[in-house]
């Protein structure tokens, strides 16, 4: 009998492996906890892009990716505390889009907190959305972490109020990703004065995590993987211990590590950045971009788009990433390095090489 | 043995199998299938098929004595229990999964609907001892029969040089699977027309049928056509909006199950079997993970039409069903919810009731001819 057990062993013991690098809730991997009673984990939707087509129609595509994420989350055991949408809500920020996805974020069975995007902003500048979810921007605490929550995409007065003849033209040029009518993101004077003033309050040795849309890191200007002030919030963060900052809009998976902060993106339900030039057979409703590249599956709508849940438990952050159609990753803070590091492919010999041909 | 003469020897039981008189042909597999490769330490010999058929027909293998594994895989029902939704067992108890054809298993990566086993010969040991299959409350009935028999002791001491105790269930699901390997069935009018490149071999509505196949109606994605052979299966799992559907309400409490607790495949082969809502979970039961909620293995479409009804509940009676299935995005009707979790890639087609047709008239040009032959001569009969 004993080849045959082995060859059962060894099936379980894949699946096991694949289980574990996938989002299997039971068998996370926890980080060494100063007290459990300060461990906790949040879900983290973001980029949704809810599209409007007209009447009741909407982007079926979009609509799927935050069905999928929102039921997921319900799923999540242990349960998260609480959900974070990181923006980007709506496409072209209108009622009926922000509408349409607060009805389906309504599906989610956790306190949710809600971080502006610039889909989300730029129609009427924030109005309806701040009347659907509240502030744009506050601060939390939550189990000993103290977490921010900014509107990272304000940009120039000038560019706001004075350049453009409707607000449906400044929601669309600011909608492009790489558009060069677009403008620089900022968290701006009075905000930075407000984080100020609130960070002040907080001791130095307190976890804290700060939310927001764009990077708050200087990534690509030319597709706004930037926010103009991001060293000068990046200083008001320099004395605290522990400092994280999360963000959405560049739908793809990044981690750096700037003197004492540590900074992670997340995915979006909608697609990925960057996506293929062409998509075959209908409709696609995708955004222009004169960037082209492959992605794995083009039949799958769901590939390369994902959402994540994050285990908070030390004050720093471990980012585990649901990816559709692929395998899941973890990007947890390396105490030895003093860095966020993938758990799996972080060393070079282990990372997938990409497909070089068609 | 040479694998040269293991395909002649396959392609001749195939034909033996479906019941039809033709001379041997050159040692390969069937038009439009790859070779199939046996695990290394099972190699197929002419004596271990056919003891491994003996055993695949052999009903005391089962607590009442009536059931083998041939009676919902049914030789002349290409291997399934065809036109039953889902199958008989012990006592006619009914299981929540619809018999798949064995034609062409030899080419799965995985076994069951759910993939919860990984070859031919593991899949072997648990319809035995299923409580809605076979019954047995262990293998030990199976081992007292085969070791005691004389006919099994003769074939198991030529075939494998073992008796008495040295028998296990190793031998027997290695015989069974050898047997099992044998059931391939290519050579169809599509590969005739595709691979063996005779453009008459397909009907104008077939050939238009297979345009959609590929492009419009999507079906190529996953139902996968190579260059030289088609499985028609990517030999992987979509939750395509079938079962899922009707416990949608109900999917956290039962997912929970699965999620807080890790259950051994023997647990879950039981579970999945006996319980229906727990069922239409699919994949999740064996990956524990959140993409496989309601996912199941993309059968073969080959010889498709000989085993209505169809999807792993049985739930869709035609072939036409299953087609405008996926033409309304995952679900079986128009305005039905849309299952949260549904494959990324399922989506509404906007087929035509025309193009339904044709592509309908291609999945039937997917029958291997020995088998038409065969089936043709069957319902004469009756």
């Amino acid at each position: 009998m004993r080849d045959f057990n082995l060859s059962r062993r060894q099936f379980l013991k894949s699946t096991a492996a694949v289980a574990a690098a996938g989002v299997v809730p039971t068998s996370l991997v926890k980080v060494a906890l100063a007290s459990p009673a300060e461990s906790f984990t949040f879900a983290y939707i973001s980029d949704a892009h809810i599209q409007h087509i007209k009447g009741t129609s909407f982007v079926r595509n979009w609509d799927r990716g935050l069905i999928r994420a929102a039921a997921e989350t319900n799923l999540l055991e242990p349960k998260p505390d609480f959900v974070l949408f990181g923006g980007d809500l709506a496409q072209l920020g209108t009622k009926a889009e922000l509408d349409h996805g607060a009805e389906i974020m309504s599906a989610v069975g956790y306190k949710t907190y809600y971080v502006m995007g610039e889909h989300d902003y730029y129609l009427d500048l924030g109005e309806y959305w701040s009347k659907l979810f509240g502030p744009q921007y506050y601060s939390f605490d939550h189990k000993g972490v103290h977490f921010v929550v900014l509107n990272s995409v304000l940009t120039f007065d000038d560019w706001t109020f004075n350049r453009w003849p409707t607000a449906e033209q400044r929601m669309l040029e600011m909608a492009g990703l790489d558009n060069p009518n677009g403008s620089p993101f900022m968290v701006g004077d009075k905000q930075r004065e407000w984080l100020k003033a609130n960070l002040d309050k907080v001791s130095k040795g307190t976890p804290v995590v700060v939310v927001s849309h764009s990077p708050l890191q200087k990534i690509y200007k030319g597709w706004n993987f930037w926010t103009e002030d991001a060293e000068q919030i990046q200083a008001l963060l320099k004395p605290f211990s522990k400092a994280t900052v999360l963000y959405g809009h560049v739908h793809q998976i990044h981690y750096n590590q700037i003197g004492n902060i540590t900074f992670h993106s997340v995915m979006a339900t909608a697609w990925p950045w960057p996506y293929p030039q062409s998509y075959a057979q209908a409709q696609h409703h995708l955004p222009e971009i004169t960037v082209p590249i492959n992605r794995a599956d083009p039949f799958f709508e769901r590939d390369a788009t994902g959402w994540q849940f994050i285990d908070a438990a030390t004050g720093r952050v471990t980012m585990r990433y649901n990816l559709y159609n692929n395998t899941g990753r973890t990007v947890a803070f390396n105490t030895t390095t003093g860095r966020p590091e993938d758990r799996i492919y972080q060393d070079p010999a282990r990372r997938i090489l990409p497909q070089l041909h068609y | 043995m040479t694998s040269k003469w293991l395909g002649s020897f396959l392609a001749l039981s195939l034909l033996g199998i479906a019941g039809a008189a033709v001379a041997v042909g050159p040692p390969a597999a069937p038009l439009g299938l790859p070779p199939v490769a046996a695990p290394a330490d099972n190699p197929a010999s002419a004596e271990k098929i056919a003891l491994g058929k003996k055993l695949f027909e052999e009903t005391r293998f089962s607590s009442t004595g009536k059931v083998a594994c041939a009676n919902c895989h049914a030789t002349d029902k290409a291997f399934t229990d065809s036109p039953l939704t889902t199958s008989l067992g012990i006592n006619d108890l009914t299981g929540t999964r619809n018999s798949p054809t064995l034609l062409n298993a030899a080419h799965f990566s995985t076994m069951f609907w759910d993939g919860r086993s990984p070859s031919l010969e593991d899949q072997a040991m648990h319809p035995f001892v299923n409580p809605v299959e076979m019954g047995l409350k262990d293998h030990e009935p199976i081992l007292a029969i085969v070791r005691s028999d004389p006919e099994y002791s003769k074939a198991f001491k030529q075939v494998f040089g073992k008796t008495g105790e040295a028998v296990t269930m190793k031998e027997v699901t290695q015989a069974i699977a050898a047997f099992e390997r044998t059931l391939v069935a290519g050579n169809s009018p599509f590969d005739r027309f595709y691979f063996g490149g005779d453009s008459a071999a397909l009907n104008a509505a077939q050939k238009r049928g297979f345009d959609l196949f590929v492009n419009k109606g999507r079906c190529l994605s996953c139902h996968a056509v190579e260059q030289t052979t088609a499985l028609f299966t990517d030999n992987r799992f979509h939750n395509i909006g079938v079962g899922i559907n009707e416990i949608q309400t109900d999917v956290p409490a039962l997912a929970r199950e699965f999620l807080k607790t890790k259950a051994t495949m023997a647990e879950v082969d039981i579970k999945v079997l006996s319980d229906k809502r727990t069922s239409e979970l699919g994949r999740l039961a064996v990956t524990r993970t959140f993409e496989d909620i309601g996912s199941f293995k993309t059968p073969t479409l080959r010889n498709v039409a000989l085993t209505a009804p169809y999807m792993h509940n049985g739930s869709l009676k035609t072939l036409r069903e299953a087609v405008i299935h996926y033409n309304n995005g995952g679900v079986t009707k128009q305005g039905e919810r849309v299952n949260d979790f549904l494959s990324g890639g399922i989506r509404p087609l906007d087929l035509t009731d025309k193009e339904i047709d044709d592509l309908v008239s291609f999945l039937e040009s997917l029958t291997s001819l020995e088998l038409a032959r065969s089936d043709k001569a069957g319902r004469k009969e009756k």
